[in-house]
């Protein structure tokens, strides 16, 4: 396998911002630990005047992650670029920003900056959901694909524990 | 740093002595083994007496060992040159669904041929039941190939009871035997054994060098064609540097250091498991006699495997998750998969193997680190808090 940058050992090995947050704003779970990787993001949402304008930042953001070194430094950088951003900006952040702020990841690792992105995505939308916010279109579409993944993953998890099912029958 | 290398089930160190006696046969003592003067000759002495001496630790006769490039060769030249020199006999193959991806990546080629595969289920320790081989086999069977240890958890399979099943039935028995060899006794006679891997670079010798055990009378079709070296069935300049270290290598094991490493595992199981939520993958505590000597393998909820192993490279330590061979890939292990393993704990899982240089400290030392990184690490994990 391709060797992991400075920037992912560092990360990895004394991440940023982990751990619980008691009474989060909004939480975002995604991954599935029959694919090796599971990452909850915790956000907690502030107010700032920006332009004279009052709007909403992500104050605090915190994770907890299951899975690969990858897994673990994609979760600690995302928290760094997105902590003080404003919901627009961080809907906004790509997985090539994660991966860019990393120097690079292996190609069989990318799944996990999309992780990465995804987790803060659905923390956004719990957020806005729980509070009767209007979700923009592209949250909404983030969202939409993530749920659809999640079948796909649990119907093949599903096959997989069937066939367990069948194995240990035979015995 | 001191660094600390429990991963000899991937790899061992080149043993001084063995290095030693390969150096003559890269300057000096060049020669090519089929030339006929003096050079040649030479060469033809020490491929001879090597191949003697790891006939007689098989209890096989020399003529019956030829060199390959290694175990996956072995392996290839076993399963394959049986079924195509047999073909007329029937198409089916017996296997079992943890062998190592050398046997597992053969009988899929020989699928595709056109060959019928059956690949046995094993228990929750891994073990391939001698019944369920007797009852596989059928009037199209030719081969058998069981694994003698297994490479991930260090099952050692009941390869005794399933060779005489196979000569009650007339057919072929192969093992591969690139893990277990010097470290569990093995008889081709006894056991029964028709075609038997193994390879050097796991016991202390050079890479690119192994061996195939072929009884006499068994036939094989050739997979590498040019001149007549190896008895007519593999061609190739012969790797006399390699064979020499080969033979030294084997030479070199004795019944002393199987005990110290049993000690030294037995003890790393002991401490590992009593860091909570572990669990021992392969033969269990009760069941120890059944797990090759160097091979610990074990599970740590909540975190990733390879989490822990490069957190453990940082402090020091070598060791590797499921096999080497599958680190690439994000699937889990086929093995830990196949002994029951929900893919969660499979993603768990690291190996630890052992070598005649391991010492109690360094085993100590492995103990206390790993504790500190499962624990750091099960800080990050959403199951644990």
């Amino acid at each position: 396998m391709e060797t992991y940058t400075k920037k992912v050992l560092e990360h990895f090995k004394n991440p940023h911002n982990y751990g619980k947050m008691k009474n989060p704003d909004g939480v975002g779970k995604v991954g599935n630990v029959a694919c090796g990787d599971v990452m909850w993001l915790y956000i907690k949402i502030g107010k700032k005047k920006i332009k004279n304008k009052e709007q909403e930042i992500i104050k605090d953001i915190k994770f907890e992650t299951y899975g690969c070194t990858a897994a673990i430094a994609s979760s600690s950088m995302i928290t760094d670029i997105a902590k003080g951003k404003t919901l627009d900006q961080a809907i906004n952040i790509s997985k090539d920003d994660v991966v860019k702020s990393l120097e690079g990841l292996p190609p069989i690792k990318i799944h996990c900056s999309v992780l990465a992105t995804d987790a803060l995505a659905e923390a956004i939308y719990d957020y806005m959901k729980k509070n009767n916010k209007k979700i923009p279109e592209k949250l909404e579409k983030i969202h939409k694909r993530i749920e659809q993944e999640k079948r796909i993953v649990e119907e093949k998890y599903k096959d997989w524990v069937k066939t367990e099912e069948e194995m240990h029958e035979k015995e | 740093m001191k660094r600390i290398y429990l991963d000899h089930g991937a790899t061992t160190p080149v043993d001084k002595e063995v290095v030693k006696a390969m150096l003559p046969y890269l300057t000096e003592k060049f020669g090519n083994a089929s030339s006929i003067h003096s050079f040649g000759q030479e060469a033809k002495d020490a491929l001879e007496s090597s191949r003697e001496r790891i006939a007689k630790k098989l209890g096989a006769k020399p003529n019956e060992i030829i060199f390959t490039s290694g175990g996956s060769e072995s392996d290839n030249l076993a399963i394959k040159g049986v079924a195509h020199a047999y073909r007329k006999k029937g198409n089916h193959i017996i296997t079992s669904s943890i062998e190592h991806p050398a046997v597992l990546g053969a009988c899929k080629s020989l699928a595709e041929e056109g060959f019928d595969i059956t690949y046995l289920e094993v228990d929750k320790e891994g073990f391939v039941k001698p019944d369920d081989v007797e009852r596989a086999i059928t009037k199209k069977t030719i081969l058998v190939s069981i694994m003698h240890a297994n490479n991930e958890i260090g099952t050692i399979e009941p390869i005794e009871e399933i060779g005489k099943i196979c000569k009650s039935k007339g057919v072929l028995f192969h093992t591969d035997a690139v893990q277990s060899f010097t470290k569990v006794p093995i008889d081709v006679n006894k056991m029964n054994i028709d075609l038997l891997s193994i390879s050097a670079h796991k016991i202390y010798g050079p890479k690119g060098v192994g061996a195939l055990y072929i009884r006499e009378g068994v036939k094989i079709k050739k997979m590498i064609d040019g001149g007549h070296h190896e008895f007519d069935m593999r061609a190739g300049t012969e790797n006399i540097p390699g064979i020499v270290g080969f033979a030294k290598a084997v030479e070199l094991t004795n019944e002393n250091q199987i005990k110290y490493m049993t000690n030294l595992r037995n003890k790393l199981i002991k401490g590992l498991l009593k860091i909570p939520d572990t669990i021992l993958n392969g033969p269990d505590r009760k069941n120890l006699s059944r797990r090759l000597c160097n091979n610990v393998n074990i599970s740590f909820k909540f975190v990733e495997g390879e989490s822990i192993l490069l957190r453990l490279d940082d402090k020091g330590i070598a060791v590797s998750t499921g096999s080497a061979c599958s680190s690439r890939s994000l699937k889990p292990s086929h093995v830990l998969l196949a002994i029951g393993l929900p893919p969660q704990i499979a993603h768990s899982s690291i190996r630890f193997t052992l070598g005649r240089e391991n010492t109690i400290q360094e085993i100590n030392y492995t103990i206390k680190t790993t504790k500190e990184v499962v624990e750091e690490l099960r800080k990050l994990s959403p199951f644990c808090n």
